[in-house]
C-alpha cells in the first residue's frame, strides 16, 4: 500500500514540476501592467477600474500582458503584490485604494525603473519621487451632474403629487445620501450632490449616514432604509456594494449610484450613475511609461478628457427633459460659466466663504497660506476643488455646509 | 416471508464500521487518496470553468506559491504567520477549550504594539521601544483570553460563545481608534514605521525565526512538561483532574494566557514587522483556519507545520499564481478551490476512523474479485520473474483501475491494497 501510494504520489509531484517547467518556460510571457485592487469585481468601485484597465490594454494590445490582483488590503501586502508584480515583470504598477499609497510608495523607492500610479492619494507632490505619481478626476462636477438628475425627478415628483409630508422638514424636502467615511473625498461628493439637487430644486435639505467602512453591504442597506424611514424622497451614495441602490428598488425610491449603472438589478429606480471614466489616464499612464516620457506627478480627469462620465439614464424612473437639461449644464461646466462650488450658491454656518486653508498635503490638519477660493474673470468666486496646477487632483473640499445634516444613528 | 426476504428488505449494501487501531502508514495512505480525489475534482472543475488542463492549472498554482524568491518568501512567512495562530490555540483545544478568539486576541496584541508606536515611535530609542512593543502586545492578547478563561473557571460560562464575540469587540475597538486617530481619513492608518521592523534587513526572517523556535518549545511543552500533562488531563476529564489534585482553574486560565500570549507576539509580528499599521482585518481570519491545522495535526505542533505549509500553498497558489493567470478578479473560484481541497482532506479523516462492512453476499462476491486479481498479479510477478517494486506496483495499480472500472471505488481500494500486500509478501 505504501509503495502504491508513493508512487502515485511520486508520479503526480514529478508531473506537475514538469508541467510547471514547461508552462514557465513555454509561456514566459512577461508582464507589463499591474494593477492592484482593494476588493474584487463584487465592488462597484473596484470593477471601475478592472473594467478600465482591460479596456485600456486592450486599446493598446497588451492584454496579455495585464496583471491584476485583486482583494489586497491596505497594508503591507499591497508592498509584496506591488514587488511580486515587479518580479513578473511589470513596468507600471496601479493601485486603486486610499489606503494603498504608503505601501506603494515603499515600493515606489525600492524600484526606481518601475513607474507606480495611485488613484485617491495625497502623497505625489509631498513625496517628489519620479516614479509616483496620483491620479484623480474632477468627479465633484459628475456628481453634480448626477445631482441635477436627481433634482429634475424631484421636480417631477412634486409636480405629480408623490412628495408626501413624511417627506417634508418644514417647507423642504428631504433627501439622502449614503457615505463610506467622513473623508473629503465623500464630502466633496455628497456636497456636490446636493448643490446639483438644490440647482433644480431650491428647498431640499439632505440627510447623511456614514457606514464607516467602503464595502459592507449591510451597513449600507440599513442606512439607506434608516433614510429612507427619514424621509428621504431620493437617495443617492458613496460606499462600494450594492447595498444602498437594492435597499431603495426594494422600497421603491429612485436612487442615484456611482462607479456604474445599476439599470439591470434596480430598473424601477435607477435614475443614473456618476463615474470616474480611468480608460484615458490608464491610456496616457501606460503609453508614456513604454515610451519613456514623463509621466505627471499629479494627473486630474475631467468633462474635457472624458474621465468624468455620466452613465446612460434610467429607462424607468428618469423624469422627461432630463438628458438636454444634463446637455446645458454640462456644457456651462465645461465653458468655466459654471461653478459646482460658487461661494454664493451655499453657506457654511450661514456664511458665504471667502478663504480656505484646505489641507492639502494630506496630513488632516488645514495648510497655513493656502486659500482655495479662487475668483473667475467674470468675478465669481468659487471653491476651486482638484485644482492639479495649483493643488491636487484628489478632492479636499471637506467643510459642513448649511442643509446637510450627518445622522449619527441608525434604525 | 422467509429468511431470505427478510435479509434482503432489511440489510444494506453496506455499513459503516469503525477501524481497530489504524497504522500511521495507512492512515497517511488514505489521507493521501484524499488529496488525489481533490486533485482530481479540482481539475474537472478547472476544465471546466477555465478551459485549463491540470498541467496548467497546477502548473500556475506552483508558480503562483514558488515561482519566485521573494514568493517562496512569501510563503515560508504566512506559513509561520498561521502556524503561529495554530500554535497559540493548540494548549487551550488540547485542555477542550475551544478558544475561537484567536483574531481578538492577535488583534489586541497589533493594537496594544501599535498604540506604542503611535505615541513612541521617535520619541524614544527603538532600543526601548521595541520591547515595550512585545511587552504590551503579549499583555494585551494574554488579558484578551484570559478574560473568557477566567469567566469559564469561576461560572463555567461558555467559551465558544465568549472567545467569537471578543473577536468583535477587539475589531470595533480597532476600527473606533482609528477614526479617532485619523478623525477624517478614510478609515486606514497609514503606517508609522514604514516597512516595519527589520532583521538583517530581510522583512521575512524574524517571524520565521520566532515562529519556528515556538514550534519547538510548544512541541516540548506539551509532550513533555508537567503543565502540558495537567492541561491534557484537564481536557480528558475534569473529574480526574480533580482526584490527582490538579488544580483545574488554575490550569484552565494559565493555559489560556500562554494561549493568548502568543497570539498577542503574532500580533507584535504582524503589526510592528510587517505592515507598521493595523487594520481591523489584519488577521486575515487565520484564528479560524488555524483550527483546521491544529485538527488535521492532531495537535501536534511539528506536524502543525506541515497542514499550515499544504494551507499557505493553496491560498498563495491561488492569489498569486490562478486569479492573475485567468483574470479572475473575485474570490469565489479560489474559495471553490480552497473548499474543496479541504472539504477531501477532512472527508477522509472520516475514513482513517472508520470503513465500509459489505452485506455478506456483496463480501462474498468481492472476495472471490480479489482472489481473481490475487492470481493474476501473482502470475503476472511470477512470469516475468523479477522482484522490482516498480512492475510489481504497477500491476497492483492496474488491478486498482480494473476494480475502479468495475464500479465501487472503496472496492477497488480495497483491491489495489489487498493486491500490494500480496506483491509484498512474494517480493519478500
Amino acid at each position: 500500500m505504501k509503495k502504491f501510494l508513493t508512487l502515485v504520489l511520486a508520479t503526480i509531484m514529478a508531473v506537475l514540476t514538469l508541467g510547471t517547467l514547461a508552462t514557465m518556460s513555454a509561456c514566459g510571457s512577461k508582464m507589463t501592467v499591474g494593477l492592484i485592487t482593494l476588493h474584487g469585481e463584487s465592488s462597484t468601485y473596484d470593477k471601475n477600474f478592472i473594467d478600465a484597465m482591460k479596456t485600456a490594454c486592450a486599446n493598446l494590445g497588451l492584454s496579455d500582458e495585464l496583471m491584476i490582483i485583486s482583494g489586497i488590503e491596505e497594508d503591507n501586502t499591497c508592498y509584496e503584490a506591488a514587488k511580486d508584480m515587479v518580479d513578473q515583470g511589470c513596468k507600471v504598477v496601479f493601485a486603486d485604494s486610499f489606503g494603498h499609497e504608503p505601501f506603494l510608495i515603499q515600493a515606489a523607492k525600492e524600484f526606481p525603473e518601475v513607474q507606480f500610479a495611485h488613484a485617491t492619494g495625497t502623497s505625489s507632490k509631498v513625496q517628489n519621487l519620479p516614479n509616483f505619481h496620483n491620479a484623480f478626476a474632477s468627479i465633484y462636477e459628475g456628481r453634480y451632474l448626477a445631482g441635477v438628475a436627481a433634482g429634475m425627478k424631484l421636480a417631477a415628483m412634486v409636480e405629480a403629487g408623490q412628495i408626501k409630508a413624511s417627506n417634508m422638514e418644514g417647507d423642504n424636502i428631504i433627501v439622502g445620501y449614503v457615505g463610506a467615511h467622513p473623508y473629503a473625498e465623500v464630502k466633496s461628493g455628497y456636497t456636490s450632490w446636493f448643490l446639483g439637487v438644490q440647482s433644480v430644486v431650491p428647498n431640499t435639505v439632505m440627510k447623511v449616514l456614514f457606514t464607516g467602512s467602503w464595502y459592507d453591504e449591510t451597513a449600507e442597506k440599513t442606512a439607506a432604509n434608516t433614510l429612507i424611514n427619514a424621509g428621504a424622497a431620493i437617495i443617492s451614495q458613496h460606499a462600494d456594494s450594492m447595498g444602498a441602490p437594492s435597499a431603495c428598488e426594494a422600497a421603491g425610491v429612485p436612487n442615484v449610484s456611482y462607479n456604474g449603472s445599476t439599470q439591470t438589478s434596480c430598473p424601477n429606480t435607477y435614475i443614473v450613475s456618476s463615474k470616474i471614466n480611468w480608460v484615458p489616464y490608464f491610456e496616457y499612464l501606460i503609453k508614456n511609461t513604454l515610451d519613456g516620457k514623463k509621466v505627471d506627478t499629479d494627473w486630474v480627469g475631467t468633462l474635457g478628457n472624458g474621465a468624468v462620465a455620466l452613465t446612460e439614464l434610467g429607462s424607468v424612473a428618469t423624469a422627461a427633459g432630463t438628458a438636454e437639461k444634463l446637455e446645458e449644464v454640462k456644457a456651462q461646466l465645461m465653458a468655466g460659466t459654471l461653478h459646482v462650488f460658487d461661494c454664493s450658491k451655499f453657506t457654511v454656518n450661514g456664511e458665504h466663504l471667502t478663504s480656505y486653508a484646505a489641507d492639502i498635503n494630506g496630513d488632516y490638519q488645514p495648510d497655513e497660506g493656502v486659500n482655495v477660493i479662487k475668483t473667475d474673470a467674470n468675478g465669481v468666486t468659487y471653491f476651486a476643488e482638484s485644482d492639479v496646477a495649483d493643488f491636487r487632483s484628489a478632492p479636499y473640499f471637506d467643510l459642513d455646509i448649511d442643509g446637510i445634516t450627518v445622522l449619527t444613528t441608525t434604525n | 416471508m422467509n429468511n431470505e426476504e427478510v435479509k434482503k428488505l432489511h440489510e444494506p449494501l453496506f455499513h459503516i464500521e469503525k477501524r481497530g487501531g489504524v497504522s500511521k502508514k495507512k492512515a497517511w495512505g488514505i489521507r493521501g487518496i484524499g488529496i488525489l480525489v481533490a486533485v482530481v475534482i479540482v481539475s474537472i472543475l478547472a476544465a471546466i470553468m477555465l478551459q485549463a488542463d491540470p498541467f496548467t492549472f497546477f502548473g500556475k498554482m506552483f508558480e503562483g506559491a514558488f515561482g519566485t524568491t521573494n514568493r517562496i518568501w512569501n510563503m515560508l512567512r504566512d506559513t509561520a504567520i498561521l502556524l503561529g495562530f495554530a500554535l497559540a490555540i493548540v494548549p487551550a483545544f488540547r485542555m477542550r477549550f475551544w478558544n475561537l478568539g484567536a483574531n481578538g486576541q492577535v488583534l489586541m496584541g497589533a493594537f496594544a504594539c501599535t498604540v506604542c508606536m503611535f505615541y513612541l515611535y521617535g520619541k524614544i530609542p527603538l532600543g526601548v521601544l521595541v520591547p515595550l512593543m512585545v511587552i504590551s502586545s503579549v499583555a494585551a492578547g494574554m488579558l484578551w483570553a484570559a478574560i473568557p478563561a477566567v469567566f469559564k473557571a469561576f461560572f463555567n460560562t461558555n467559551e465558544s460563545l465568549f472567545t467569537l464575540m471578543m473577536n468583535y469587540i477587539a475589531e470595533s475597538l480597532v476600527t473606533f481608534t482609528i477614526t479617532v486617530w485619523v478623525p477624517n481619513g478614510s478609515g486606514s492608518l497609514p503606517p508609522i514605521i514604514p516597512g516595519g521592523l527589520k532583521l538583517f534587513d530581510n522583512a521575512y526572517i524574524l517571524p520565521i525565526l520566532i515562529i519556528a523556535l515556538l514550534t519547538v518549545g510548544m512541541f516540548f511543552y506539551l509532550r513533555i512538561s508537567k503543565q502540558g500533562y495537567e492541561l491534557t488531563v484537564v481536557g480528558e476529564s475534569e473529574n480526574t483532574a480533580r482526584y490527582i489534585g490538579i488544580n483545574v482553574k488554575k490550569v484552565i486560565i494559565r493555559t489560556l494566557a500562554i494561549s493568548g500570549a502568543i497570539c498577542g507576539l503574532v500580533g507584535f509580528l504582524l503589526s510592528g514587522c510587517m505592515s507598521g499599521t493595523i487594520n481591523p482585518q489584519i488577521h486575515s481570519g487565520y484564528g479560524f483556519t488555524a483550527i483546521i491545522v491544529t485538527w488535521l495535526a492532531q495537535f501536534n505542533p511539528l506536524v502543525m507545520a506541515g497542514v499550515a505549509f499544504l494551507v499557505i500553498f493553496v491560498n498563495r497558489g491561488m492569489k498569486s499564481g490562478i486569479k492573475p493567470a485567468f483574470g479572475l478578479t473575485t474570490e469565489a473560484f479560489a474559495n471553490i478551490v480552497t473548499g474543496i481541497i479541504f472539504f477531501c482532506v477532512l472527508a477522509f479523516e472520516f475514513f482513517i476512523v472508520y470503513k465500509f462492512k459489505y452485506r455478506s453476499d456483496v463480501e462474498e462476491k468481492m472476495n472471490a474479485f480479489k482472489a481473481k486479481f490475487k492470481k493474476k498479479s501473482a502470475a503476472k510477478v511470477a512470469t516475468e520473474a523479477t522482484s522490482d517494486g516498480v512492475v510489481a506496483s504497477e500491476s497492483a495499480s492496474e488491478a486498482a483501475e480494473k476494480a475502479n472500472g468495475a464500479g465501487d471505488a472503496e472496492n477497488g481500494e480495497n483491491a489495489a491494497e489487498k493486491a500490494t500486500e500480496e506483491v509484498n509478501k512474494e517480493e519478500e
